[in-house]
């Protein structure tokens, strides 16, 4: 089994309070199916969207966002999975896809000496 | 969490609800993008962290925290609810304040505050009922759109509308103040009725959202019953008729999803606690003299949620309850209905003579149902021609695949009745 790492980026929700309890309900099935086979190692953090950025020698401190709003990453998982192409797959069950959101697929590093 | 639950949706007509009596009712808007940010947030943690374990006073108090914020930042540059800008202009009294603002006693209040601030006198009864439903029970300007059958521009209007009514009136309606409590009860009753109507009569074709328009007048005639000033026998005899009505929802269409005509519903399929809860909720209307026309419907949904079957049927009586109806709260509908319960007693050919002696019949003749109630008689009284012209106006005027279907299979009998004797 390798790791991957999950960026998920934008995915704008909807402003009916009944859509957004049902992406969340998404959300947590999809958590949950990924758990129960057993490819989540870490369900991961949400990130807030302010922030500061510290660039370069000179050490820059500026304000966020860092990217447009839709390509914010707004949180991570860490995920197991076969190679590459599984985790792949199973992103595509990822609910913020429904909502022009994204999910960069990361393989980590491999520490082979 | 159980997604027949909207959590989401009714937590969000009690957070606008106490965030505009704190913010001030001028600053609706921003309520709204309080609790609208109060979502992102519970999307964005729950996703990963999972639920909590009171999701709704997580909700809330993330609502506070915002609140707080928006209050510290803000409170030299505008004014908030000005009744209250005292507590919340000194920081000892600010947290404090608005912590008890959030209790839960208060928030009730906030809410039957924002049910009788919609139903402005300034606004007509549709937009009073679109706002109740949008800032009460949560339903986005595209979900009141789907469930009026609006298109969804005409709806941002009439609510866009509503909200700058409400933002200009300067303060939100003194629930206290017991002669103007007195006054506009009836306006608030007349919306909760309607809000019931159009789910229980209305035009769309989804029977989840009719049931759950349904349900929200429900739950709001439940905070009126609760409010000391507000439990008046009109108040308990339009929750008895909610209750009566509602309890036949679940045998207006059949287990194919075909919509049954009384007659034909499966009465085992009605729901025989929300009879008993009506039964207790109209015995609780009589008292006092005044006969509303809640107490003349609910009498009306009594009889028939309480007959074996349509020849059961106490007809008279019903009858009779129309003809009162008809002098309280004459409308072209209640004249429909009662023509339809004369039919039934005496009759086709003289339930037709009434469908036709109704006086303004031209305010129904886009309402499908009178011309099934004159097709139906037609084709009682062996005149399947007749009836099938009249079944295919109201085909003409269907609002929804169901109405449309019902509608078909009628025509396909009385040209079966009329293949037989010929």
């Amino acid at each position: 089994m390798s790791e991957f790492l999950y960026l998920y980026r934008g995915g704008q929700s909807d402003r009916s309070p009944e859509k957004m309890q049902q992406t969340m309900q998404k959300w947590m099935a999809w958590m949950k199916e990924l758990g129960e086979k057993g490819h989540l190692k870490n369900q991961g953090q949400p990130l807030e969207h302010s922030g500061k950025l510290v660039k370069g020698q000179q050490k820059t401190v500026t304000d966020g966002p860092f990217a447009e709003a839709k390509d914010v990453v707004g949180g991570y998982t860490l995920i197991e999975a076969r190679d590459l192409d599984q985790a792949v797959e199973l992103s595509k069950g990822c609910p913020i896809l429904e909502f022009d959101g994204a999910v960069e697929v990361r393989p980590i590093m491999k520490l082979s000496m | 969490m159980d997604p027949s639950d909207h959590l989401f949706r009714r937590e969000s007509g009690r957070m606008v609800s106490v965030l505009t009596r704190i913010l001030g009712v001028h600053n609706l808007a921003l309520a709204e993008d309080v609790v609208q940010d109060a979502f992102c947030r519970a999307l964005e943690v729950w996703k990963f962290r999972g639920m909590p374990e009171n999701p709704a006073a997580w909700l809330m108090t993330t609502a506070k925290n915002r609140a707080l914020d928006v209050l510290r930042r803000e409170r030299t540059a505008q004014t908030f609810a000005p009744e209250l800008t005292r507590w919340l202009e000194s920081e000892w009294t600010l947290a404090p304040t608005v912590e008890e603002l959030f209790a839960e006693n208060a928030i009730q209040d906030d809410l039957l505050r924002m049910m009788f601030s919609c139903c402005h006198p300034r606004l007509p009864e549709e937009t009073q009922v679109a706002l109740m439903l949008h800032i009460l029970c949560g339903f986005s300007v595209a979900e009141v759109a789907g469930a009026f059958v609006t298109s969804h521009a005409a709806m941002e209007k009439r609510i866009g509308r509503g909200k700058k009514v409400l933002a200009g009136s300067k303060k939100l309606f003194d629930i206290a103040e017991a002669r103007d409590f007195g006054g506009r009860l009836p306006a608030v009753q007349r919306a909760l009725y309607l809000l019931f109507n159009e789910g229980y009569h209305g035009a769309s074709p989804d029977s989840a959202i009719q049931v759950e328009l349904c349900q929200e007048a429900m739950r709001l005639a439940g905070l009126l019953r609760e409010h000391p000033l507000a439990s008046t026998p009109a108040t308990y005899a339009l929750s008895a008729l909610m209750c009566l009505h509602g309890a036949r929802l679940p045998g207006r269409l059949d287990s194919s999803g075909d919509l049954q005509t009384l007659g034909h519903q499966d009465r085992s399929r009605w729901d025989a606690q929300l009879i008993t809860e009506g039964e207790r909720l109209l015995e609780l209307s009589a008292s006092g003299e005044d006969l509303t026309e809640y107490h003349v419907e609910a009498a009306i949904a009594w009889m028939h949620a309480t007959a074996d079957d349509v020849e059961d049927t106490d007809w008279a009586t019903i009858v009779s309850l129309y003809d009162q109806l008809m002098a309280i709260r004459p409308s072209p509908v209640v004249a429909l209905n009662r023509a339809i319960a004369i039919g039934q007693r005496e009759g086709h050919e003289r339930g037709l003579k009434e469908l036709r002696a109704i006086s303004n019949a031209d305010r129904l003749a886009s309402y499908p149902f009178y011309h099934a109630a004159l097709g139906e008689f037609e084709l009682r009284s062996g005149r399947g021609v007749v009836a099938r012209e009249h079944f295919q106006s109201a085909l003409t005027l269907a609002r929804n695949p169901t109405e449309r279907h019902f509608l078909e299979q009628r025509i396909a009998a009385c040209e079966l009745a009329t293949a037989v004797r010929q």
